[in-house]
């Protein structure tokens, strides 16, 4: 069993603060698609087409028949460990600083033999259950995990390293006004986050939920108007240096496509929260997490994005936010660009209609509150960047990966015709 | 195995000669075109001809680039009419032998010079193992980084489980090893070495302790083949090749290494060489990390699979003992020089056979067997070769 993770001590500015370093980066194009599966939390190897055998490392050709024709394919994850060792010495700053390292050869059930991170609970020998996630690099690595959930085991050192745990972290959530605001300070307390920032825009006007977010303890209610640059300054003042998870899901929603607006007011405001005030969290918050993504068990280690699925293809109904959503999608891949040695993932949790009431003249299903805190927290808790929400959310996705040009003709396609 | 194949030619009329080892350093600031550039002037000196007599050439190195051997070429003023590079690592030295020979016997080439050697700067071995292989990339080295030693500890733990091998068995192999070392002025590692200290050593990747690890340093070495009259006009005291093998990627299949590719050749080894395991008077395994000395041993037949373990134990595997191996010390006591090191066995067994191996000599060494291993691609060494060598003019 894992021993529990104990919570930090304040910190002594007079210690050495880890800086960020990496495992190995590179990656073949090929294997990109392995990094590409694991951000969404699915354990994918190339198969074969013609004679159906996986075949692992990423390759351009099926090492069986020659067959050309290899696809990434969800692969069976269970398997035994048989080989491991206790790496202490090692070539790369990350992992020097990070030693004894468990790894191993573990034989998947489908047949093939992989290595592997190894949990520190998997029994000599014994049954794993594997799973991909992407590392401090933000590439694709796998782990062997006990085939049973064990206590504390998301506490484990090498797994910590690939998840965003809030348990023990600091987590701001921008918009306090909103069920999801609230919601979602309520789940991550619950999921052992030592401090609940709440940003609060125009403290000066109460509202429904305030009491109930303040009797959640470790709550903090800031004073945070992401479309005022000035608001924004102080806030990060304030706490950007103990911030570990930011979770940005102020957002500006009106219904309706260009040519139902006579002019481009409200499009402005959607641009001044769903864009310009994003930037303006990442120009203050961004340099503070970035420097500390290695920074102990609390360390810096995620930024989250709650964007509309439809910021991957436009839904004329609601078209011109979609449109906002679209260029604040853009910029949080700028972003991830630019946060990529740091460690700290920045996480995509992409969501269908919610219950709400300006999603009030789009057709069910829709998702609670409830779940998108839900799900946005095991998305951390899971160590993933691509975080997809509800029953709408996972079919518009599936369709995107799928053909996103073929997706557009869908959106775009007049009903009954 | 398939459709049967017809017997292949031998190797007559061609010979290996002077061996040479440019002693190896730690560190050094030059750069690998400095070491094969030496090596091969101890060469042409040793044989008493002039560069331009050489009229083919391989190379093998990990430290060469932006150069390959056609750079070297130029470099060096060499205008070879059969050029080869071979990137196999520890394997390259047989490999380099036994193309050299069929060149030479064919008549592409008439004095082939085969040379190894790398640089070792304070950053060569980390820059090498990040850009080693697209498999190590892109699924290996982000595991830890461990390089070679993470490898070979699984490969270890592995054998250890399933073979019943005790760390005392691989400590014997290194501790003897220490002993023959002694002997050898060129070995980095001289400090006497007692089975005592081998297993109190620290732990780098358990179950890999530090003596079971090779030191990375800079160094060369290199031989040439020939026409066995053309060393005699020479003058040179010159090694028939009995029959070689080389095989890669064998038992692909398999999850975790506990054979090489010596096991799908073996019986062709022994029989194109026409002699017998007991007929060999040493061994040179290749040594980076014990366990892989005992998958030789047993793939080329001096025991059967699982019982190199208690090989080890009834041998003694110094230069005086019952199972001459390694004689120079090894890579474990003298020093891994990158693709040198895939050259250190056949260099040495050239030097017994010569009767030239002055300290290390082995009494009366008329046979031996070198065995090459290389390149872990990505989780197990693809590259496997053996040659059975036989002092010249055995009349």
């Amino acid at each position: 069993m894992t021993d529990p993770l104990q919570k930090p001590p304040k910190k002594n500015p007079q210690r050495r603060a880890v800086l960020p370093t990496l495992p190995p980066a590179f990656r073949s194009r090929k294997a990109l698609a392995f990094t590409a599966a694991a951000a969404e939390g699915r354990f994918c190897l190339q198969k074969c087409n013609d004679c159906a055998k996986f075949t692992y490392p990423p390759r351009e050709a099926c090492p069986h028949c020659l067959s050309m024709d290899l696809s990434w394919q969800d692969i069976p994850t269970g398997g035994h460990l048989i080989a491991e060792t206790l790496v202490r010495t090692s070539t790369n700053t990350y992992f020097r600083e990070r030693t004894p390292w468990r790894s191993g050869t573990v034989k998947l059930d489908a047949g093939i033999a992989v290595l592997a991170h190894i949990h520190g609970d998997v029994a000599r020998g014994g049954r794993v259950h594997m799973i991909a996630r992407t590392d401090k690099s933000g590439k694709g690595v796998m782990m062997a995990l006990p085939e049973q959930e064990v206590e504390n085991m998301g506490d484990d050192k090498q797994l910590r390293e690939l998840t965003c745990d809030p348990k023990h972290r600091r987590v701001l959530i921008t918009d306090g006004r909103t069920e999801v605001g609230q919601t979602l300070a309520k789940t991550l307390g619950q999921a052992g986050a030592s401090t609940v920032f709440v940003g609060q825009a125009e403290d000066w006007r109460s509202f429904a939920g305030l009491k109930n977010l303040l009797d959640i303890p470790n709550v903090e209610i800031m004073p945070l108007d992401i479309t005022d640059t000035i608001s924004v300054q102080n806030c990060a003042a304030e706490i950007g240096g103990k911030v570990d998870i930011l979770i940005n899901n102020a957002t500006h929603i009106r219904p309706g496509g260009v040519l139902s607006r006579r002019d481009v007011v409200s499009a402005r405001d959607e641009m001044e929260v769903n864009y310009f005030g994003l930037m303006r969290l990442m120009q203050a918050f961004g340099p503070g997490l970035r420097a500390r993504g290695a920074d102990g068990v609390n360390s810096a280690c995620a930024w989250v994005n709650l964007l509309s699925v439809y910021a991957l293809s436009n839904k004329p109904e609601f078209g011109v936010t979609y449109a906002s959503q679209a260029a604040a999608l853009s910029l949080a891949q700028c972003f991830r660009g630019e946060m990529a040695g740091s460690g700290v993932k920045v996480v995509n949790a992409f969501y269908g209609p919610l219950q709400d009431e300006w999603h009030q003249p789009l057709p069910p299903p829709k998702i609670s509150a409830k779940v998108l805190a839900r799900e946005v927290t095991a998305g951390l808790q899971q160590g993933l960047e691509d975080v997809i929400i509800g029953d709408v959310a996972r079919d518009v996705w599936q369709r995107w990966v799928e053909d996103a040009r073929v997706l557009e003709k869908e959106l775009t396609q007049i009903e009954g015709m | 195995m398939g459709r049967p194949r017809p017997k292949r030619q031998g190797y007559d009329g061609v010979v290996a000669a002077v061996p040479v080892t440019i002693p190896y350093q730690r560190f050094s600031p030059e750069p690998a075109h400095w070491w094969l550039a030496r090596a091969l002037g101890e060469l042409v000196r040793g044989a008493g001809i002039t560069p331009q007599e050489i009229d083919g050439f391989t190379v093998s190195s990990f430290t060469l680039f932006p150069d390959t051997a056609v750079g070297l070429t130029q470099h060096l003023g060499l205008s070879p009419r059969w050029l080869d590079h071979i990137p196999m690592g520890g394997a390259s030295g047989v490999v380099a032998l036994r193309r050299a020979a069929r060149a030479v016997q064919a008549g592409d080439a008439d004095i082939v010079a085969c040379v190894a050697g790398d640089a070792n700067h304070v950053d060569s071995f980390r820059n090498m193992l990040t850009s080693f292989s697209r498999f190590a990339q892109d699924a290996a080295y982000p595991y830890g980084s461990g390089g070679p030693n993470a490898s070979f500890a699984l490969m270890t733990d592995h054998y250890m489980r399933k073979y019943g091998a005790t760390r005392a068995d691989f400590g014997k192999i290194a501790v003897a090893q220490r002993a023959n070392a002694q002997r050898f002025d060129g070995a980095l590692m001289k400090k006497p070495l007692t089975l005592e200290q081998y297993m109190d050593a620290r732990p780098i990747s358990e179950p890999i302790h530090l003596f079971d690890c090779v030191m990375p340093c800079a160094g060369a070495e290199a031989f040439l083949v020939m026409g066995d009259e053309m060393a005699d006009d020479l003058g040179l005291n010159s090694v028939r090749i009995l029959s070689t093998i080389e095989r890669h990627n064998a038992f692909a299949d398999d999850p975790i290494q506990d054979r090489g590719g010596w096991q799908l050749d073996v019986n062709e080894f022994w029989d194109m060489a026409d002699i017998s395991p007991g007929d060999v008077d040493f061994l040179q395994t290749y040594d980076d990390y014990p366990v892989i000395c005992m998958m030789q041993m047993e793939d080329l037949g001096f025991c059967a699979k699982g019982g190199s373990p208690d090989l080890v134990r009834d041998n003694d595997l110094e230069i005086t003992g019952s199972f001459p191996h390694n004689t120079s010390g090894g890579q474990l006591s003298v020093g891994q020089a990158g693709a040198a090191g895939g050259f250190l066995g056949l260099v040495e067994a050239l030097r017994q056979l010569t009767g030239t191996a002055e300290g290390t000599q082995v009494n009366g060494a008329a046979v031996g067997v070198v065995s090459g291993f290389g390149m872990i691609n990505y989780d197990r060494g693809v590259c496997s070769a053996a040659a059975a060598l036989a002092r010249g003019h055995d009349d």
